[in-house]
């Protein structure tokens, strides 16, 4: 018997499909068979999906046009505190023994382990539904099509348009010889567009799991509007300013806070959060959970061994209450696993990875007309960590830095380079706006709010 | 592994393609960490599959499968024809390469020792040894090492007449160790931050680095750097280590001159380049010392940008990018010569895996060496700073202007290095720190440095690059920015 599915074969028009349930579940079940020949104790089996497709273009043309058809079969064996994984594409019997013999002898050459858990057994998931068929269904043709149109926008305006269009779905399956077995599946769709005014840009970007929520027009016409906008910019001096940070700037920076939350970066010392787990570190005003069941969430609702998903409060009002556990931090710390972990073997643990931050009522509108001097952030580029403890961070402003003046908008300013501690950013938050689901180009996508923000650090200024 | 290449061909041009070109790729991968003296992670991998590239109606398309069987190879070349015509809806103006000839070849990276012969026991029990000798230092409070091998075989054929095979071997390994004290994180790494030194090497990579011989060493400094004087802020004279010289060399040169960045054609991702058109052959980048190079042949160094032919069929080149200070040319591939009026591709086009298109990306960008002994630089500067291995980097979307911090600094004073500074950064405007280069190192202190991460593309796609540097000088530069409280 082989493992390998009969794969439907693609059409004229690109529309592939995942295989079926039982397709899944026969090749998790193919392997868990072929590993009781060997003497392992237990075995684990992923098996992931992928069918994606992007369409991207540049100078007011599709230039790149891609499409990919990805199944791998990840198998993990452990026996007496020893555990190791392997990976294969290939799904015939012959390969999936060696896979499975080299996941074996990867594990017999290390030392024992007395901390690895044994794998968990069977557990019981809240399902979550996040694949649309409309965005499962979108074809080259219909991506090209929405291209042209925002093309066609950018000539209209002496513009020059670049981005992408990108759709697809995947799915995943985890199984393992202790009856444990979980499956998710979702559509994904992303459209970005950088509008180009010589010499200025702007930018705007869409995630949805649905299709129809993305608007390339209106994205395409914001971006327009904002380049125009930038087209003459003044030079200010470096220094402390009020921002106004849209969600894709907001979502940038603090994406990069999310390891800090786990339990096994605070064990090793390297998280923010080391001896201020707590005590008061942000502002009152700053709530954060994680929640992969939330409505603008997406992601599988269990983690890398299958354990469930939990909703965690991981800050409220300021002080970090929460971490986020795999099995082994919580039995280090003797707490409850939160269902956050990476696959194993791993050597850092868990993170949460569906970040919901409470927004308030301000929308960006409105942070503008509160502001006397400011300047108002399109997005961030090229971020990274200065210094872990104190979590600063630099980076760019890029495609649209605006200065606001008197509670209007009065023009472009030349980019500037940051260096801004997060934690210092989360004490001077002002004002929030509702949060929604927001993409950037740093950090994966979260549910943020648009902040205003006193004393950001900018301390140096580009040649544009 | 050929047939599949030929019916990948034949089945996009009955299709409609008036060019393909297909990859059948076969990635292995083992990767061992481990962290407080326990094995991390221990995975093993390998992925194979085809990806078919083609013109049809003037545009592009490119599909990819895993389903290496005849039926899925031709489905995937008709998927990639369908993608390619409906590109055409909305393309600029008909895709012109430039010309290229056709070859048949077969190659293979050189390498001593095969690291996926060598026992994992013998590996691992070098980690953990290593692991163990950072783990003896007080105030250690994490200690990490790693190894990573690839084998890469790819079988390239083109509808002009190329089928060549290349064999790849790639090692890295490194170690590091943390310190959390009083507030404050510290890290030292060798022999270089990301996961150390990354070759187109076998083993013996491994064997060279000595980690035991550099794992106290490391460790005393992660622990000593807490009761260190804080970098200044100041404008003065830097002395960069071969290690953080050759990331300064990846961001400042290496990025601004890929062509498709150039022309636009990345604005919306990765940026643009402050290196316009009319800037070839004119711009002053840097001092009259400094020749930088885009060298993929193996007489340049076993790099990570090292191969025989790039991933469109291109002979591996050596492109002069900076001569005696003044820019000279760009990384390019057969679409983007012939856009600017180049004869030939610099042969820069490559692709991470079967299932991603290939692009131009760096090969070996190396600052050429000069002509100083190191111990002669350090003596012959009166007041200056060393920083040595990347903390954190920065640069705008047009590679003006940059930040650097390492994990270390040393002061130096009439011509000694008198003691260690934490915290140290830098930054500037590309041409004005290039221009203020007043000394090179020699080839005795020159290293091809490896930076496997380097991401680029949509979708994104990682990709080792080699960068040959030696310690370098550089004059009135912006130091301590980073950590700056104003």
């Amino acid at each position: 018997m082989s493992a390998s599915p009969k794969r439907r074969s693609i059409g004229k028009t690109e529309r592939p499909e995942l295989l079926s349930p039982r397709e899944l579940r026969g090749i998790v079940e193919t392997v868990l068979r072929l590993a009781r020949s060997t003497d392992t104790a237990e075995t684990e089996v992923h098996v992931d999906e992928v069918a994606d497709a992007l369409t991207r273009f540049a100078n007011n043309g599709i230039h790149q046009n891609v499409f990919e058809h990805v199944l791998t079969v990840s198998v993990r064996l452990a026996a007496g505190g020893r555990t190791a994984r392997a990976t294969t594409n290939r799904l015939d019997e012959d390969s999936l023994r060696t896979t499975i013999e080299a996941s074996l002898s990867l594990a017999h050459s290390q030392p024992r382990d007395p901390r690895l858990p044994p794998m968990p057994g069977k557990q019981s998931y809240r399902a979550v539904n996040r694949f649309v068929k409309p965005t499962a269904a979108l074809t080259p043709e219909d991506r090209a099509r929405a291209v042209r149109l925002v093309c066609d926008l950018a000539e209209k305006k002496g513009q020059a348009a670049a981005g992408i269009f990108s759709s697809g779905m995947s799915q995943t399956a985890v199984g393992n010889s202790r009856g444990l077995f979980a499956t998710y599946c979702e559509t994904h769709s992303q459209f970005s567009i950088t509008m180009q005014e010589d010499p200025a840009a702007s930018w705007a970007k869409a995630d949805s799991a649905d299709v129809r929520n993305i608007y390339p027009q209106k994205l395409a016409e914001r971006a327009s509007e904002k380049a125009h906008l930038a087209v003459k910019t003044t030079e200010l001096a470096p220094g402390r300013y009020t921002v106004i940070l849209e969600p894709a700037a907001v979502l940038d920076l603090v994406g990069f806070m999310f390891y800090d939350f786990a339990a096994t970066a605070v064990q090793d010392k390297r998280s923010c959060l080391n001896d201020r787990m707590g005590k008061p570190l942000f502002g009152k005003n700053i709530r954060i959970v994680d929640d992969v069941f939330h409505p603008l969430q997406k992601g599988a609702p269990f983690d890398g061994e299958g354990i469930p998903r939990q909703k965690v409060l991981l800050v409220d009002r300021g002080v970090p209450k929460s971490l986020v556990y795999s099995r082994a931090s919580a039995k280090a710390a003797r707490r409850k696993p939160t269902g956050h972990g990476f696959a194993l073997p791993n050597e850092y643990g868990e993170a949460p990875m569906n970040l919901v931050f409470s927004g308030g009522d301000s929308p960006v509108e409105e942070m503008v007309a509160s502001t006397d001097r400011g300047l108002l952030v399109t997005r961030l580029w090229y971020i990274r960590e200065v210094d872990p403890y104190e979590k600063v961070m630099t980076g760019m402003t890029r495609d649209g830095l605006f200065l606001v003046e008197n509670g209007r908008v009065t023009g472009a300013v030349k980019n500037f380079r940051f260096n801004q501690s997060l934690i210092e950013m989360l004490k001077n938050v002002e004002l929030m706006s509702p949060s929604a689901r927001t993409t950037g180009e740093e950090s994966f996508e979260m549910v943020v709010p648009a902040m205003k923000v006193r004393d950001f650090h900018f301390s140096e200024v580009t040649k544009f | 592994m050929w047939d599949f290449c030929t019916n990948a061909l034949e089945r996009a041009k009955l299709r409609g393609a008036s060019y393909g070109d297909v990859r059948v790729m076969h990635l292995r991968q083992r990767d061992l960490t481990t962290k407080n003296g326990q094995v991390g992670t221990l995975a093993q991998s390998e992925s194979i599959g085809i990806g078919v590239r083609v013109l049809a109606n003037g545009a592009w398309g490119f599909a990819s499968t895993d389903r290496l069987t005849r039926d899925g190879v031709a489905a995937c070349a008709a998927q990639a024809v369908s993608i390619a015509k409906a590109s055409a809806l909305a393309k600029r103006s008909n895709v012109v390469m430039a010309p290229e000839k056709a070859y048949v070849d077969s190659w293979q990276s050189p390498f001593r020792k095969d690291p996926f012969e060598i026992s994992l026991d013998t590996q691992l029990a070098l980690l953990l040894a290593a692991d163990g000798e950072m783990r003896k230092v007080k105030g250690v409070t994490l200690t990490e090492t790693n190894m990573q091998f690839r084998k890469i075989d790819s079988w390239f054929a083109s509808s002009i007449g190329s089928r060549i095979h290349q064999r790849k071997v790639i090692s890295g390994c490194g170690i590091g160790a943390t310190s959390f004290q009083g507030g404050e994180i510290q890290k030292r790494s060798y022999p270089n931050s990301f996961g150390g030194q990354h070759a187109l090497e076998g083993y013996e990579l491994v064997e060279s680095l000595d980690l035991m011989k550099h794992a106290p060493v490391i460790a005393d400094e992660a622990a000593a750097l807490h009761a260190a004087t804080h970098c200044p802020e100041k404008f003065g004279t830097l002395i960069l280590a071969g290690n953080q010289l050759g990331l300064q060399i990846h961001e400042s040169i290496g990025h601004p001159i890929e062509l498709d960045r150039v022309l636009g054609q990345e604005a919306n991702f990765a940026g643009t380049s402050f290196l316009t058109l009319d800037q070839l052959n004119k711009l002053k980048y840097a001092s009259n010392l400094v020749n930088v190079v885009a060298d993929a042949r193996l007489d340049h160094g076993c790099g990570l940008g090292t191969f025989a032919y790039d991933d469109e069929g291109v002979p591996a080149q050596c492109t002069d990018i900076i001569k005696d200070g003044k820019f000279h040319g760009y990384l390019s591939n057969r679409e983007t010569a012939h856009l600017i009026g180049l004869e030939r591709s610099s042969g820069t086009m490559r692709t991470e895996s079967w299932n991603r298109l290939p692009i131009i990306r760096m090969t070996n960008v190396s600052l050429l060496p000069g002509t100083w002994d190191y111990n002669d630089l350090i003596a012959d500067t009166s007041d200056g700073i060393l920083m040595e291995t990347n903390r954190s980097w920065s640069i705008d979307d047009r590679r003006y202007q940059f930040q650097f911090s390492t994990e270390i600094g040393w002061e130096i004073k009439s011509g000694k290095r008198v003691r260690m500074l934490k915290n140290p950064s830098y930054s500037g405007i590309t041409t004005e720190f290039w221009n203020s280069c007043d000394a090179i190192c020699k080839f005795d202190h020159w290293t091809l440095w490896g930076t496997p991460n380097c991401g680029k593309g949509q979708p994104m796609q990682t990709m080792g690059t080699g960068h040959g540097a030696a310690p370098a000088r550089f004059r009135n530069v912006k130091i301590g920015t980073a950590f700056s409280k104003q």
